[in-house]
């Protein structure tokens, strides 16, 4: 028997210039944060954007972008809602307020089903926020998604860079490509992420210092854009992508 | 219409190995549905047919659908889905992702989430058969 899925995952992905992972190697890093205001930035900068949720144990998304009652449109397949100018995908439309304590395979399967039935049609961006570490969920989109490319988020915790070290190191034997390397919370002038990013012959596309009122913009995505993370975050976005076409 | 997206992946599928094995004709598509995704066979019979490239002209769909066997990890209890014993709204949520069915059904008999599906989880392409290209 074979799943049939997998076999139209390509064609509903053709219409996408650029698929960006952003990842971390373990939790609370902020990872949701940058992938939610990475997407609304993007937006802004009047580019075609989706951002899909694949945290499906722990999706939060929704939250940071204060998104409530809002369902897909089922055409063909699953047409993602626009909400702040994005396309937006999450499990959260189908769990809703339930817990879904889901193992590896579930996880796999669930991932496997929405990227087969959900219609992203033309995009610039699609932004994934993806459940920390090298789980099933990322070894599944190296494996499905031919043109993948992982940008990671770290804290200047060396305990987040000893995890984003073993992140890069899979991600280099398979030859994936990685933007590059965000030091997220920054407290001090170390340089210390800065150097060991270098060490790693990868990008270090900049530090976003620890931004207290980001917490009070959750919800409210003008408030949030209006941050010092978000703007930190807009720098490292036209520093990247000035060249992108429309 | 989500069967419709799910019709196309079973006909790009199909192509594929049509492809692999050298088929210039399909005479028999098999495809098995489980009864936990909740597919409207209708649909998904008409989505085939509207979709079916030349190759796939004279192809007989056969749909088989498997029941959905759920065992729980915990108390190993095996039990079957019933959707008329499920709320709407999560029967819907099931219908699109059934991996979702964690979030809303328990083990009868222990109340722990954690059951693995068995089988008649979601659409599968069981066989397909045709006559092959000649050599030369």
């Amino acid at each position: 028997m074979v799943d049939p899925r997998t076999s139209i995952i390509d064609e509903r992905m053709r219409g996408i210039g650029r698929i960006i992972a952003v990842s971390s190697g373990k939790g609370g890093v902020g990872k949701s944060l940058v992938a939610a205001t990475l997407a609304l930035t993007l937006a802004k900068k009047g580019y075609n954007v989706g951002l899909f949720d694949l945290d499906f144990t722990s999706p939060s998304t929704h939250i940071i972008l204060g998104i409530e009652g809002i369902r897909p449109k089922e055409e063909k397949g699953i047409v993602p809602p626009i909400v702040h100018g994005i396309k937006y995908m999450s499990i959260i439309y189908y769990s809703g307020e339930h817990v879904s304590p889901l193992r590896g395979a579930d996880v796999s399967n669930a991932l496997i089903e929405l990227l087969s039935i959900t219609r992203w049609e033309r995009l610039d961006f699609l932004v994934i926020d993806m459940p920390p570490g090298i789980g099933d969920a990322t070894l599944d989109l190296i494996r499905l998604i031919k043109n993948i490319e992982f940008l990671i988020v770290t804290t200047p915790s060396q305990l987040a860079f000893e995890t984003v070290r073993k992140l890069v190191s899979l991600l280099k034997e398979l030859k994936i490509p990685v933007i590059g390397i965000v030091e997220n919370m920054r407290m001090n002038n170390s340089k210390t992420i800065q150097q060991q990013t270098q060490k790693l012959d990868l990008n270090f596309l900049g530090e976003i210092p620890y931004d207290p009122k980001v917490e009070k913009a959750i919800g409210n995505t003008d408030n949030l854009l209006n941050t010092m993370f978000a703007k930190k975050l807009e720098k490292i976005v036209e520093k990247l992508w000035h060249n992108q076409k429309k | 219409m989500h069967e419709w997206a799910l019709a196309e992946a079973v006909i790009a599928a199909a192509s594929q190995i049509a492809e692999q094995e050298g088929l210039k004709e399909v005479t028999e598509v098999k495809i098995k549905v489980g009864e936990l995704q909740q597919i409207e066979l209708d649909i998904l019979e008409f989505a085939l047919s509207q979709l079916k490239p030349a190759k796939f002209k004279d192809a007989k769909f056969s749909i088989e659908l498997a029941k959905a066997e759920l065992k729980c990890r915990v108390c190993s209890y095996k039990w079957s889905f019933k959707k008329e014993k499920m709320d709407e709204n999560a029967a819907e949520a099931i219908h699109f992702v059934p991996e979702i069915a964690h979030a809303y059904i328990k083990c009868p008999k222990c109340g722990s989430p954690d059951f693995e599906i068995l089988e008649g989880r979601g659409v599968w392409l069981e066989s397909i058969k045709g006559v092959k290209q000649e050599d030369g």
